[in-house]
């Protein structure tokens, strides 16, 4: 019994070896996926951590996270206009505009959240259809039909708001995605719940590839990585579990946000739909090459239709992430740098604006390094001056590594 | 010569005022390789669309194992077993071998990718293709050389059961040795009972692998002889001058 393990043990640590090896001649090759927005984001959080007392405590962990998830989940959508090499400058007022849908619908109209969620998707989809018709089927650059949507999104978001400008919006459901929290044993269980689908996904897919007789993931690689995962998410659910009211006797302050599940749910659909489903492949295939997708057979512009429908749909629930955190809407509403930094967040996460390369949780990833710059500089009382300038560094420098290491790998 | 899989007969194809094809005879055998040579403009790339059905002939039969058929969209010859395998190959860069292999046929559980039957099936062709090139065929395209990359599109095109492979000028942009790569695989594909059409500028190559001979001239069929039975010179003449003193024309074998 001792002899195979030990022989197979020795194998592995070759493996482990040739996989590091395997791992830096991607890197060299210019493949560096989110790795920049990885390191950025630690080194973010040591320069913010050792300037200002408050940026490392709970609290502001928290708050963090309810400032990110909006850019996230309109980032997430972007990614799969990014994959095909298109743009969606109007995702921020999409938002904007089914956010005004959705409030309009429940405060005006007393219709329930979730018909009313529903409906604000549906129009999102809607808008998303016609902007990707437009791409599409016309052929206008996606650049110019969205910049155009950009404008007549604004100016729909601003007639639905009204002289008032603003509507409330009251229900309770809604609220709460932005402004309450799972509590402390529920966070808990829900941590274990996806820990263990996760561990279970991850051995369901060794196990079938070495059925197959295929290679297989290095079982210790993965074994190290899945438990490196585990390891900074049960860290962040124990500090999010922490009391961080001031006055904890008047309102009390604990446990993950609602909004995390949420940006979950939608991270493992989407990882799905792209890595798993034929429609998830065409998307990357016709970001990679349209002419090749279209000779094997793949409807090209039904999927930039589709990658378009999906986009202004997840903005939609964007929508109504801006108006639990404003507890309204305005006609500001996914506007001013909303956009912005959604885009910025899926290049510096590692997605492509070339096309054909990028995954979801670039979104969480690099939607975490804006939100991060954003509220440490604003610790640090930096004016919103600095931060625009900042960020718009940081995103330069994303999409030019992207450019490089683009230019790397052709060569 | 055995009976051919595919059969042309008096094929023509216009484009407005310009008639491309006129009465072209083309035979296509399992086994074989068939060069197709031509200068440019003779009208090699539209017969071979006609033949993929990207064109539809004016008028003009297919035979496909004796009987005849209709072509009428690259759906009904990839249902014949036809496959083309482009000039600029067509392959996504950003996907890997396994990807690009299967794609737009891709192997679905329900409606989720089978990706251990996709790689499975993959490793199994380029093996019985004697590929051994390749590090691995979870390796992305674009870290290919040109030989390889021509090696996964040919490979793609013999994945599906295919009868019929069209190979348009496969080795125009590769260096010595991978030419030779490229041919070896061409010859194998014929030895392995496929129907191989070769389309080439390049007589050094079109002698190395080619069973038999087709020069195009001015949309006509010049000849379609058996390789053995000419010299590269005669073949130049036919495709310079559409016909060749002791080559029998593709007019008077009927």
């Amino acid at each position: 019994m001792s002899t195979p393990t030990v022989a197979e043990d020795s194998t592995e640590k070759a493996t482990l070896k040739s996989a590091m090896h395997d791992y830096w001649l991607r890197i060299k090759a210019g493949d560096i996926g989110s790795l920049p927005a990885v390191l950025g984001l630690v080194a973010l959080c040591i320069v913010f951590g050792s300037m200002s007392s408050v940026f490392l405590t709970p609290g502001n962990f928290a708050n963090l996270l309810t400032q990110a998830a909006a850019v996230i989940v309109i980032a997430m959508g972007l990614v799969f206009v990014l994959l095909l090499g298109e743009i969606d400058l109007s995702a921020g007022y999409t938002a904007g505009v089914t956010g005004a849908v959705l409030v309009i619908l429940i405060t005006n109209h007393d219709v329930p959240w979730f018909v009313a969620l529903i409906a604000s998707v549906i129009v999102g989809v809607i808008l998303g259809f016609g902007l990707g018709t437009l791409v599409a089927r016309l052929g206008i650059p996606s650049f110019v039909v969205t910049l155009a949507a950009f404008l007549a999104f604004q100016g729909i978001l601003l007639l639905l708001t009204g002289e008032g400008g603003t509507i409330r919006v009251e229900d309770k459901t809604i609220l709460a995605v932005e402004n309450s929290n799972l509590t402390p044993t529920l966070s808990w269980i829900f941590f274990i719940a996806v820990s263990v689908m996760y561990v279970l996904s991850g051995l369901h897919s060794i196990n079938s590839r070495r059925r197959a007789g295929l290679k297989s993931e290095i079982i210790k690689l993965w074994v190290l990585k899945t438990i490196g995962l585990l390891i900074i998410t049960g860290l962040a659910v124990f500090a999010l579990n922490v009391e961080r009211s001031n006055n904890p006797d008047l309102v009390s302050l604990k446990g993950i946000p609602y909004v995390v599940p949420v940006i979950l749910l939608l991270l493992v659909i989407g990882t799905f739909v792209l890595g798993r489903t034929p429609f998830g492949r065409h998307i990357y295939a016709v970001g990679g090459n349209a002419e090749a997708a279209r000779r094997a057979g793949i409807n090209v512009k039904r999927v930039r239709i589709a990658a378009f429908m999906i986009c202004s749909g997840l903005s939609a629930i964007a929508g109504m992430i801006f108006a639990s955190r404003q507890n309204s809407v305005s006609p500001t509403t996914g506007g001013s740098s909303t956009l912005l930094y959604a885009v910025g967040a899926a290049v510096i996460g590692g997605t492509s604006l070339f096309g054909g390369k990028g995954k979801m949780r670039d979104a969480i990833l690099g939607g975490l390094v804006v939100a991060v710059i954003d509220n440490g500089m604003g610790l640090l009382g930096y004016a919103a001056g600095i931060k625009f300038i900042v960020t718009g560094l940081v995103l330069l420098v994303s999409a030019g590594v992207d450019a490089i290491s683009r230019k790397g790998n052709s060569v | 010569m055995s009976t051919p899989i595919l059969s042309l007969r008096g094929v023509n194809k216009s484009f407005g005022p310009v008639h491309v094809l006129r009465d072209v005879d083309f035979d296509i055998s399992a086994g074989k390789v068939t060069a197709l040579v031509g200068d440019n403009g003779a009208g090699k790339s539209t017969l071979i669309k006609c033949i993929a059905g990207i064109y539809t002939p004016d008028h003009g039969d297919f035979l496909f194992e004796g009987k005849k058929v209709e072509i009428s969209g690259p759906r009904d010859a990839t249902a014949l077993g036809i496959e083309i395998v482009y000039q600029d190959l067509a392959l996504c860069d950003n996907l890997d071998i396994v990807h690009n292999m299967f794609l737009g046929r891709e192997k679905k559980r329900g409606s989720v990718l089978d990706e251990t039957s996709m790689e499975a099936l993959a490793r199994k062709v380029l093996d019985g293709l004697s590929v051994r090139t390749v590090k691995s065929i979870r390796q992305s395209v674009s870290s290919l050389s040109g030989g390889q990359r021509q090696t996964v599109a040919i490979a793609r095109a013999v994945l599906w059961n295919s009868k019929i492979v069209i190979l348009d000028e496969p080795t125009a942009a590769l260096g010595v040795a991978q030419t030779e790569q490229v041919l070896n695989l061409v010859r194998r594909l014929a030895d392995n009972g496929l129907a191989v059409v070769l389309i080439s500028h390049n007589l050094n190559d079109v002698f190395e692998v080619a069973d038999n001979i087709a020069a195009l001239y001015l949309g006509q069929m010049a000849a379609q002889v058996d390789k053995n039975e000419v010299i590269p010179r005669q073949v130049i003449e036919l495709i310079t001058t559409g016909k060749s003193a002791g080559v029998e024309s593709a007019g008077a074998k009927r």
